[in-house]
């Protein structure tokens, strides 16, 4: 609550550094060129020319990681919201739509947020999706949704800063939301169903190794994570 | 252990020190009893406890406090669709469905809350009246057992309010694997639950709830205004939402405030939560 107030009463420009102060903006910086030119020696290949790499360890590659994310769901609820599906209701319609602006808010958050640090945009690819059939616009985007709680839900534990892991509960149960609608529109009642519960009623979190591969298939920029585990082939 | 040298050394530095621990200004007579109810090895232990008890608010809550408002606040939600289930409220199928698989998740939250806390869990019959709890939160909801709009508005309410409650300790968990990654795991299915409970609602009639919070309180029911107190803020972390680029013209103030889900303090959730019983 207190540093809230800090952020309230700092000026944007002041409370953008205050909200990187502790990420070694930097050192990370370089980290992202140093890790972007040695995988690329350890993989020369034409995709990872185009790739970016999240950065250094540290708060500001898990905010990448989230920013990755959410330029992704951002351009698939663009693209849906876009060319809406045959047979969509007008409640579909309407909360297909206010999905979408929620993305597009969170993509532009991070991107504000990060500043210079920010990775580059992401060209998506979803020439997988057929955006004119309902069943497969919902299966993307239910899988985009549940991918997204259980990749905030993992990277959870690696923030170092409070204030940061605050802002990322927040947008977590705003996606889980989401995956709630989804589902229902999918299967009514499989809001939180086995499939993505465990035992105890709970979600299950994935590390970024585990999310990112997923993210690339609709992603013609690949996005690596080398100093956590994964770098997109 | 010269416990009221210690009491008058503090008072020279906090005059209010008593009314911090005893609003009736006994407070040196509330030590002695106390003090005669435990043993003398546990005084330590009384004693640091009475502090809390007076500057709680401002300390950091260990791991296991966190972890005991969670099992409170699952307690009073598995207790209230427990009792959902078994009323003859008369939902249909698919609500039945719905209110089914939260009853399960919310019953299985409690028990791994339980497991995780071991001897430390704080026992369901200290909650409510003999761990009864008043579902009508002393008559301000008073058909939420007969009717089932009232039923499920006071649901929505729980699961919003449980979603903010356990955002709110995310920080105190702050880098803690063990502790912090079910406690997202939970707090997910929390908001799954609440958009869920919300479409239910949106599908009775109730046109204007989304699944999602959008401002501050969009029940329609000014009785839950202190749930959602603070839902309709536009400024992340010094970024204001609102004058981001949205997909035409900058992000609007509703989608600012419903992409940004709240947290509420354990402070502010006891006093929403007490009127039913949590303690």
């Amino acid at each position: 609550m207190e540093t809230e107030k800090l952020f309230e009463k700092a000026d944007v420009n002041m409370a953008r550094r205050s909200f990187l102060r502790y990420a070694g903006a930097g050192a990370a910086a370089v980290g992202v060129l140093a890790a972007a030119s040695c995988h690329k020696d350890k993989n020369p290949g034409p995709s990872i020319s185009t790739g970016v790499d999240i950065g250094a360890k540290g708060d500001l590659a898990i905010l990448n990681y989230a920013y990755a994310l959410e330029q992704l769901e951002a351009a698939f609820y663009i693209n849906v919201a876009a060319h809406m599906y045959t047979g969509a209701t007008a409640d579909e319609i309407a909360l297909l739509t206010d999905i979408r602006d929620h993305e597009v808010a969170h993509r532009e958050f991070f991107k504000a947020a990060l500043g210079t640090h920010a990775i580059k945009s992401l060209t998506p690819n979803f020439s997988a999706i057929d955006f004119s059939k309902r069943d497969s616009v919902l299966a993307a985007a239910k899988a985009f949704e549940d991918t997204g709680v259980s990749a905030y839900n993992g990277a959870g534990y690696l923030i170092q800063n409070a204030d940061y892991l605050l802002i990322a509960g927040k947008i977590v149960s705003v996606e889980a939301r989401h995956a709630s609608y989804i589902r229902n529109l999918v299967s009514p009642g499989s809001f939180a169903d086995t499939t993505i519960l465990d035992a105890n009623g709970m979600d299950k979190q994935q590390t970024i190794a585990q999310v990112l591969p997923i993210a690339n298939t609709y992603l013609t920029t690949k996005v690596s994570a080398s100093n956590y585990g994964y770098v997109a082939s | 252990m010269n416990l009221f040298g210690i009491i008058e050394e503090i008072e020279k530095a906090d005059p209010e020190f008593q009314d911090r621990i005893s609003p009736r200004r006994a407070a040196i007579k509330n030590i002695t009893s106390f003090g005669s109810k435990v043993a003398i090895a546990a005084m330590p232990f009384a004693f640091s406890t009475l502090f809390k008890k007076a500057y709680g608010q401002a300390a950091t809550p260990s791991v296991t406090d966190v972890l005991n408002y969670a099992l409170k606040l699952e307690y009073l939600e598995s207790a209230f669709y427990n009792a959902g289930a078994a009323s003859s409220l008369g939902f249909s199928t698919a609500e039945k469905g719905y209110i089914t698989l939260i009853q399960g998740h919310e019953n299985a939250h409690v028990k791994f809350l339980q497991g995780v806390l071991g001897s430390a869990a704080v026992a369901q019959s200290t909650q409510g009246t003999a761990g009864v709890y008043d579902f009508t939160a002393g008559g301000t909801f008073p058909t939420v057992l007969t009717n089932l709009d009232t039923f499920f508005a006071v649901a929505q309410a729980f699961e919003d309010t449980g979603v903010r409650a356990y955002k709110g300790q995310a920080g105190f968990l702050l880098g803690n694997n063990g502790a912090l990654t079910p406690a997202l795991n939970i707090h997910s299915v929390e908001a799954r639950h609440a958009s869920a409970i919300r479409q239910i609602r949106r599908t009775r009639g109730a046109t204007t709830t989304k699944p999602w919070i959008v401002g501050a309180n969009d029940t329609g029911i000014a009785a839950v205004d202190g749930n959602y107190a603070g839902e309709d803020n536009i400024s992340q972390g010094g970024v204001t939402i609102t004058s981001l680029a949205g997909v035409s013209g900058n992000v609007s103030s509703a989608a600012a405030t419903a992409s940004f889900d709240e947290p509420l303090t354990s402070a502010q959730v006891v006093a929403l939560v007490a009127p039913f019983g949590v303690k």
